[in-house]
Formats: structure tokens, sequence, C-alpha cells
């Protein structure tokens, strides 16, 4: 919210910078966003009177005016076509500066001596470029040749703050005012409200009825005989810093008290409500043209203001047009009235249509500041002379909203702060907040209707803290009981999954934990697969984030298709990262997965070797890779699944062509997805020593021609199986196809290491196990020696 | 035959001067010390001298070869060090060619800020808690005084599983449930995803990083919590570092505060990143609200509590100067490899 300072120098006696200011009342609680300081950046502007003007000789779109600045007449061509003789204009004489730091200069315009420029809203940083039109022509009775800055009221500068969803009372200037009282400890000066009245009655004219509890208070006053036309010099200027653009006087006065005291108020051209009836019931479904000329549906949620027969206004949101006061009104309904806060904001966010009342009502105002904002707008209508106040009022206010009491003690507050506040300085700060303190033993504190936020003890603490200064309160250990952290088997886990994966060369990704269902198809995932059965998000981003994702492989493989597409070939990356898994409950089962990806110069070997090297690093036991053909998503003869103690923890593999294709692949590209909640089951953290073994190796080379469809897995289990403990080691170092090898064939070559724990081995213990292993491989694997 | 031996040792000192090569040094060694070498055949020839004579020719004769055999040793020694230090000639190599390394790969730059700020709570004695990404609204909003129709679920535009689940628009719910399983002391911070429903930009991200802190305890003050996020901004952004609290609102936390620190980057003085202010602000915290620690099950006349909360991705941002968050998850290799 801006506010403009002199504003608030109205309401309080404050002699410090604007900067000082905004710097204090970030320290107590009001958040500046920004301060604006327009007015530094004009200099030698003044109000000027246009006393002629004549057409430029060389060109018709300019003109030349003969301009009275008070100490001397000057001569300036301008563009403008809004200016007339008689009007009174800012004036930048020569020498003088604008805002965004342009200079003016007397020069020549197509030959024409100009000596300054005059001055449009948009020139003078007051309004936005196209929100004007021409010259700012100023009130009649302008002192002539006075700075400009004086005239609007720019020598003070705006504060923007940014105003909390529980402080309702600060989204004025009254109420910063009130917060910069407390904060510098000075006065605040009371809002002028008594006004005159004329001897009739409004309840001779109209009647009100309120059809709905979420309507808490109307009250609505009648002015007449309004002389329609613009507000005074004083109030346009403060509308215009506040980032109001001024109309005319009559909706100048209402912007302005909900300006100043955070009441919105509307006024209805009285001719324009019939059967001079007005009453507040919740909406028909119906459509309703705003102020802003937009035709819009209204509903049952939403609270309408209307007549005899329609509707003519959408509560604390917008009037009507069929009520707009116009150059014409003679007459105006003023309502001042308080609307529930979250029936405006569901109303407001379903029109679209969020306006400077809507975003006061939807904070939920006090019902008690409705009076003294329809006094304020009464006494400005009075005293601006914009017409004559019609006597009575009426107010319809049920459930009258009593000032509460929060009980506290000072110790209290002590204890939980870490301060040691004086108690007579607690309530000195309590009642520089409009809070009585009734008993001063324990702190019986009335708190204002404009404070709902204060309704607990801690709710005073704060108060207390926030203007005692927060960077007072000491700054302390933790007391109490000395806390040991403690790191969890996972999370140890998680540490060399992520130590493993850098070592193995592989870069961290992250990507987003929801995808397109469409992914599915691009990883030609099986149609009654039961990772389509997704968690799906009711108001997502677009289809493309709309379920939460059940694989990593569609993220990981777009990762790697940004990569390559970006020739970054060699991409070798992993994630740690969850999929939600629809598991018929509540919440999704979120499972930990790791997913690794590499291309360019690798192949299925490669990716392998990174998860034996996390298989070796977590002590996984019990792992077996189990060719798998069936799975769609990968090269039918590449791919495995892996196995921990019999259960299914992962898959590995080259990615299908057609996959690569959906992705705009060209180059193989390999994957592991493994669930790490299965394999952390099967991990040992413990390492134990082995004693370096006493006895000496034998080594003995085995090559065996066998068929290609033998998998070496079966070769090596039976070695195992046969080797009866001295098998220390099976070593694969050769696998040959080709010439001497017959088709259908394959050569793999081994080192076997036998060793005995207890003895050495002699060359016939080996032999005996040798040979009982060849022999068992010819029958079983039909294997030949070479 | 003391003439011949002289004349040999003469002779054989004056050719092993003349050799080049080791091969040329065992040439010699064959013509003077070989089986059919001048000296051998003079011992041969031993016989025909008179007893008296015999020894000491023979000592001679064996002077003369130990003679020979040292020269052609230093010699050997001489010219083996001649062709080391030919072949190490041959061996230079240019030093300033790149060496050969193993490639190694890296973290993302958000796990390793996450795992930086970590470490500096574990050491202050904090576990590391978790909890759902796809929270119940319970969790996320009713248990952390966020009733429906409360402003602040519009100024976290929340993702709906349906009316009563969501993801998780703040790390904050994981406060409710360590409460609900654990018995104070408690001292955690708990990391995580979240997300907002915010169309990715240079500065927005529907998914991003949060890091949430509780401690709840008896005596739990503001100035504890004061004291521990000072220790945190130290550590994490420099000893010299300072720390300004403004009031701010949450719904959670009742005092509630915002905390800046000063400017990492230009030590408070101004500068682009500080907008020219000289302070960052990093987080929010506060008092945890009587209403929170009840949802809990802590009894607030007994315990008391602070928590904070901290986005990981703004902080990792401002330290590397970072303009656009979506880079941390687009993931091109020639990012991910600078940190
Ligand atoms: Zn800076």
């Amino acid at each position: 919210m801006k506010v403009p300072y002199s504003w608030l120098q109205d309401y309080v006696d404050i002699d410090k910078s604007i900067y000082e200011v905004a710097d204090k009342l970030t320290l107590t609680g009001s958040k500046v966003e920004e301060v604006i300081d327009k007015g530094k950046e004009i200099d030698k502007v003044v109000a000027g009177k246009i006393i002629k003007t004549e057409k430029h000789p060389n060109a018709d779109k300019l003109t030349v005016c003969q301009i009275d600045v008070k100490t001397e007449t000057i001569q300036i061509v301008t563009g403008a076509d809004n200016i007339k003789e008689g009007d009174i204009i800012p004036v930048a004489l020569h020498g003088s500066s604008l805002p965004g730091g342009v200079k003016i200069k007397k020069g020549k315009l197509r030959g024409v001596e100009s000596n300054g420029m005059l001055c449009s809203e948009a020139e003078l940083g007051l309004a936005d470029e196209d929100s004007v039109h021409g010259i700012m022509i100023l009130d009649q009775n302008t002192p002539i040749g006075v700075d400009i800055k004086e005239i609007l009221g720019l020598n003070g500068g705006v504060i923007d703050f940014e105003i909390t969803s529980n402080r309702a009372d600060c989204f004025s200037i009254y109420g910063i005012a009130r917060e910069t009282a407390a904060s510098f400890g000075c006065d605040l000066k009371n809002i002028e409200t008594d006004y005159k009245t004329n001897d009739e009655n409004i309840n001779d004219y109209l009647s009100v009825k309120v059809d709905t509890p979420l309507c808490r208070r109307y009250m609505a006053k009648m002015i007449k005989n309004i002389k329609i036309g613009p507000s005074p010099e004083w109030m346009q200027a403060k509308l215009n810093e506040a980032g109001v653009r001024p109309i005319n006087n009559v909706v100048d006065v209402t912007n302005y008290v909900m300006l100043e005291l955070g009441q919105p108020l509307h006024a209805f051209d009285f001719n324009n409500i019939g059967g001079k009836e007005i009453v507040v019931k919740m909406a028909n479904d119906e459509k309703f043209t705003t102020l802003d000329e937009v035709e819009r549906q209204l509903d049952s949620s939403m609270i309408v203001i209307s007549d005899k027969e329609k509707a003519i206004a959408i509560a604390g949101i917008m009037g009507g047009q069929n009520s707009e006061v116009t150059e014409n009104t003679n007459t105006i309904v003023l309502e001042c009235a308080n609307f529930d806060g979250v029936t405006t904001r569901i109303a407001s966010k379903k029109l679209g249509l969020r306006t400077e009342a809507s975003s006061r009502f939807e904070k939920d105002l006090d019902p008690n500041l409705v009076e003294i904002a329809a006094n304020r707008a009464c006494y400005l209508f009075e005293t601006l002379g914009v017409g004559e106040v019609v006597g009575g009022t009426i107010d319809i206010y049920n459930e009258k909203v009593e000032p509460h009491y929060v009980k506290v003690s000072p110790e209290w507050i002590n204890r939980f702060l870490g301060t040691d506040i004086k108690t007579e300085d607690m309530i000195k700060m309590l009642n520089r907040l409009g809070m009585e303190v009734e008993d001063k033993e324990e702190l019986v504190i009335k708190v204002p209707t404009f404070r709902q936020d204060v309704k607990i003890k801690e709710d005073v603490a704060e108060e207390i803290a926030r203007l005692y200064g927060y960077d007072i309160i000491p700054s302390e250990k933790i007391l109490g009981e000395a806390v040991e952290a403690e790191i969890t088997r996972e999370q140890k886990l998680i540490e060399t999954v992520k130590s493993t994966m850098v070592a193995s060369s592989l870069y961290e990704a992250l990507t987003y934990s929801f995808y397109s269902p469409k992914v599915f198809d691009k990883i030609n995932l099986n149609n009654d697969s039961e990772l389509r059965n997704t968690i799906s998000i009711s108001n997502p981003l677009g289809e493309d984030f709309s379920i939460m994702r059940t694989t990593l492989i569609p993220s990981i493989l777009e990762v790697m298709q940004r990569n390559i597409l970006r020739d970054n070939k060699e991409a070798r990356v992993f994630e740690i990262g969850k999929v939600y898994l629809n598991v018929g409950e509540d919440l999704p089962d979120e499972r930990q997965k790791l997913i690794i990806a590499m291309a360019g110069n690798v192949d299925f070997y490669d990716i392998k070797g990174v998860v034996e090297n996390l298989i070796e690093a977590l002590s996984v036991d019990k792992v077996d890779f189990e060719r798998e053909t069936q799975n769609p998503t990968f090269h039918p003869g590449r791919c495995a699944n892996i196995l921990v103690r019999r259960k299914n923890a992962g898959v590995i593999g080259e990615i299908h062509p057609d996959v690569l294709e959906n992705y705009d692949l060209e180059e193989r590209v390999y994957v592991a997805e493994i669930d790490l909640g299965i394999f952390f089951d099967a991990a040992k953290l413990e390492k134990k020593y082995k004693p370096l073994p006493k006895y000496p190796a034998i080594l003995r080379d085995m090559a065996l021609l066998v068929e290609d469809s033998v998998e070496v897995k079966k070769i090596e289990d039976i070695m195992r199986k046969l080797g009866k403990g001295i098998i220390e080691e099976i070593k694969l170092f050769d696998v040959y196809k080709g010439k001497q090898i017959p088709e259908g064939f394959k050569s793999v070559a081994y080192s076997l290491i036998y060793r005995a724990d207890d003895r050495t081995l002699t060359d016939e213990d080996v032999n005996k196990v040798h040979d009982a292993i060849v022999k068992e491989l010819e029958t079983k694997l039909n294997a030949k020696l070479r | 035959m003391r003439d011949k031996l002289e004349q040999i040792k003469v002779e054989a000192l004056e050719k092993l001067k003349e050799c080049q090569t080791s091969q040329m040094l065992d040439e010699v060694r064959v013509k003077y010390l070989g089986k059919k070498g001048e000296l051998t055949a003079i011992l041969r020839g031993m016989g025909q001298l008179s007893a008296e004579e015999r020894p000491i020719v023979g000592k001679i004769a064996n002077e003369v070869r130990e003679t020979i055999e040292n020269a052609i040793q230093e010699a050997l020694k001489e010219i083996k060090n001649k062709e080391k230090n030919y072949r190490l000639s041959l061996e230079t190599i240019d030093v300033t060619m790149p060496g050969k390394r193993n490639k190694i790969g890296g973290l993302h730059p958000l796990t390793k800020a996450l795992d930086e700020i970590k470490e500096i709570f574990i050491g202050m004695g904090f576990s590391v808690a978790e909890g759902p990404e796809v929270e119940l609204d319970y969790y996320n909003f009713e248990a952390l005084n966020i009733p429906k129709n409360h402003p602040a679920r519009d100024e976290q535009d929340t993702f709906y599983i349906n009316q009563n689940v969501v993801l998780r628009t703040q790390t904050s719910p994981v406060q409710i449930r360590v409460m609900e399983n654990k018995k104070p002391p408690i001292r955690i911070i708990a990391p995580g995803r979240v997300y907002r429903s915010d169309t990715a930009d240079a500065t927005h991200s529907p998914i991003f990083h949060q890091i949430e802190g509780l401690v709840v305890d008896k005596g739990i003050t503001m100035a504890s919590l004061k004291g521990t996020l000072d220790t945190f901004a130290k550590r994490m952004f420099g000893e010299k570092t300072r720390t300004k609290f403004r009031p701010h609102h949450f719904p959670f936390t009742e005092p509630s505060a915002e905390v800046d620190v000063s400017c990492f980057v230009c030590g408070g003085e101004g500068c682009r990143v500080c907008k020219g202010s000289g302070w960052i602000e990093i987080l929010g915290c506060g008092m945890v609200h009587p209403d929170v620690l009840r949802a809990g099950g802590i009894d607030p006349d007994v315990y008391s509590g602070f928590a904070f909360g901290l986005g990981l991705e703004r902080i990792v941002m401002i330290k590397y100067g970072i303009d656009d968050i979506r880079l941390f998850y687009e993931n091109d290799v020639r990012f991910l490899k600078q940190f």
C-alpha cells in the first residue's frame, strides 16, 4: 500500500526523513517494499498561467504560448492540444529537471524560441504515460510562480508497504500513522469528523434491508444538491501519490476516506435506485455489468446490493454501471458497510476482479470503522462544498463487536522472549497501540476492535517484542539438555550412493516430480502396466505436469535428450528421487529410486559396472542379474532385472530404439533404475575385517567352447558349486567369437584362483576339483575344453 | 716374463681407454683375461719357471689381473652411466601437456548447498527428519493454523490431489509429524521438495526446496531462536555476517520474523545482488504458535519452541550468481559440471 509521507504527517508530528521512518517501521513490523521519492527528481518546475496562444508560423500542430510565471513572462512552444488561454499549468523552466533524469533547456522549435516545457502528469512522474492525455491543467485558484512540488505535495515522497493478512488495520494511512506514532513514541492526531446536516431525514427517502449475516453492518448516508466537479488540487495530488486516479469530487472523497481509514465506501446515484429501497442479499445466477463496463456472471455465493428490482453493486467489490455517479448526479446514497472477508475474497477470485475495496474487505475489517468513515466522508462532502448532507443515518448493525480482553503476566513475556523488559515499559508500548491496560500486576489488556489479531498472550508478546526491538532481544544458545544429532541408517546409505555415483563419473540431476501421462506411451509401457496407475493433480499447470511420477525413466531420458541435442554427447547422469505409487490409500507410497543414465562411448557393461560398484559399496548381498526380454522400454537382448534376495529391485539395460526415437535420440542410451529401499534392506553398513590369506594360491586357466546362448553365470554357478570352498576367485578374462570358433559358439576363458584357509593346497587337491568342474561343465552345458 | 706382464698391463689399460661401449669392454676382457686371453696364456706358462720365481711371478700376474679387472669395472660403470644419461635424454617429455584424469562426476549444486547446511545444523545437535511430499491438507494447513479459506492458502497457490490431499506447499507439515512421534527435546531440520502452482520462469519454479527447522523444549525463548540463526548465518556465510530480524506474520508462529543477513557478496556495502540495501532476505522464523504445539500433542504451558524455514534455491542462486531458477531442473551437464 502506497503511503504518501506528507499524508502521514497530517496525523503524526514527525521530523525524521522518509528513509528513517521507513527503516524504523520495517523494524517494528510494517514491511517496506520501496521508498518512492518522485519529488526528489523535480527541480525548477512552477505553476504558470497561459496568457496568450498563437499558431506556430511553421508548424500546424504546434502552439506558441506566452506564460506568466510571476517573475517574468516567457515564451514556450508546445505540441499539446488541450490548453487554452487562462489555463494554469506546470511549467518546467530553463535548467529544470524532471523524473528519469530529464533536463529541460531553452532552444528553438521549428525556428521559434521556446524557453521551457509545459508538463503532463506523466512527465512529472505522477501517472502512467498511457493514462493521461495532454498537459496537466491545474485548479484556477492555484498560485502562480509557486514550486509545483509544494502545490502537488511532492515534497515528501511515498512509502510502499506490504500489508500482511493479519493487519487489516494497517491497510490505511491512519493505521500506518498509528504504527508510526507507536514506533517513535509520538502522538497520533484525531481525525476530524464533525459536520452539519440539513433538517431532513434520510429515512424519509430510503429504506435498507439486510438479508444476509455476511453483511455485518450496513450504514447509509445521503448527500443532496451535489455539484459534480473536480476535487481540490491537494486531494487530487494525494490520491495520485497514493496511486489512485482522481475522477470527480464524489468518487474522490470515497477513495480518499478509503485510503485514509481503510474503510471502502460506495456512492450510488439516488435517482437510479429503483423503489427507493436497498436490499443486501445473496445474488441470483445473473449477469451484471460493473462500473468498468464488463458484464459479469454472478452466483449465489456472492453478496449483492440491489434495489427493488435489480442488483446495483457487487458487495465490497465494485458498483454497477446502472447506479453510477455521473456528471448529472444530484443526490447520492453513500454506502459504508462491512462484508465478510472470506465471501468477498472468494467472489473476487471467481470474478477475476480484485479492487482496492475487495482487497481491504477480504482482510475482515472492523465493523466499528464504518461509523468513523461515514462521518469522515460527510465531513469532507460538507467542508469541500460538494453537497448538502441529509440528516439522519441508516445503520443496520445486529451483532455489535466489543473490545476484548487478553491476560498475560509480564514475567511470562520476559521468560518467553528471553528479555528483561520493565512492566511499566510494556504498558507504555501497549498504550501507544491503542490498548488500555487495566490491571497492572497481571496485565489485563483491553484490545480495541480494530486489532482482532491480538487474541492470546503470544500475540501480546509479539506486540511488545516488535516495539521493544527484535534487534535488542539477546542472542543466546539453546539452553537445557544437550541433544545429540542422530543420523539414520538410511541417511548414511544415501550418502554412500551419492559418493559412489560421483566416483563413477556421473553428474547428479534433479527433475520434476510430475510429468505428462503421455510419457508412458513414450517409453512403450504396456497398457496394463501398474506404473500407469498414478496419482493425478486436480489443478495442474497443464497436462504435461499433471501426474505424479511412478518411474524416473521418462525424467532421465528427457535429461539425456536435452544434453545430447545440445551436443553434450557423453552425458552421464544420475538422480535419487521419489516415485509416488498409488496404493489405494489417502497418501501414495513414496519410494526412493536411483536412476542412472549413460550415453556416448559406453556399453551395457559400463553401466553394469556402475551398479556393481554400488552393490559393493553398500555390501548388498544375494544380487542376481537375470535376462529380461519382455520389458518394452528396453532392447530385448540387452536388458536384465536386478534381483536382491530374489526380490525385484530394479532394471538395467539399453533403451529400445523405438523409445529412443520417441525422444529424438539416435545415440544408444543405457539406463538402470533401482529401488533403493530394497537395496538398503539388504545392505550392510558394518564392515568386518577378514584376515589376509596365510597360504599360497594356485592359479589355473580354463578355456571353454560353449554355445552362444550359454550365459556365463551358468558356468560360474557350476564353478562355485563344485569349488567346495577352495575357489577364491573366478575371473572371466576373455570371450571370443570368430576365427577357429564354429558358428553359434563362443570361447570363454577363465582364471580360477584356488586357495584354502587352513593349509597349502597341493596340485592333487586342485586337480581333483578342477577336473570335476570341467566334467560337470561338459555334461551340464555341453562345454568343450579348448 | 715380468716384462711381458708389465707390457700386457700397459697395453690393456691403454685399450680400455679407447672403449666406448660395454660390448667393446667385453672384447678387451676376452682378449686379456678370457680363457684364451693373453694373461691366461702367461699363467699357463708358469710351469716353466723355477720354484723360487713361481710365487713371485704369480703374485705379479694376479696384481696385473686385478688391476685390469678393476679398470674394466671402472670403465664399465662410466659407460653404463653415459648410456643411462643418453637413454634418459631420449625419454624427455613435454611436461606441459595435459594430465590423464580419472573422470569423476559431481553432485547437483542444490545437494551440495543442502549438505553444507545439514552439516552446520548437525553440528548444533539437529537431526534430519523427513515427511511425505504428497501430504494431507490437515498437516499442510489445518494443523499449522491455516484453516480452510484462510488468506494464506491463496498466497501459496496449492496443487491439490483431492480435497484432503495436496502437494505440500512447505516443509512445515514435518513439524507436526515430528511432534506427534517424538517427545521433547526436539531439534530437527527437515529438508525437501515443496510445490506451488507457479508457472516456471526465471524466478519461479513449481518445485523447489525448503529446509524447515524445529526446536521444542522447556525454556526455549526468542533469544535462543536468534542465537541459533545467528550461528547458522555466521557458519554459512562467514564469521562477519550480521543478521537483521524483522517482525512479520506467519500463521504458525507467534511472534514471527523474517531474517536478513548482511550481503555476503558486498559485505553490506550495497551491490547489485542486494539491490543496494546491503541485506539479503533468507528465511522466515518465529516462536511456534501454541495451537501448532497442541496439534503436535505438546502442552504449550510446559514447552515452547521455535521454527524456521529457508528456501534452498534462493540461497544457491545468490551464492553463485545464478539468474534463472530453471537451470537447476534442466540438468545441462555443462551447468552441473561447474559446482
Ligand atoms: Zn550486496
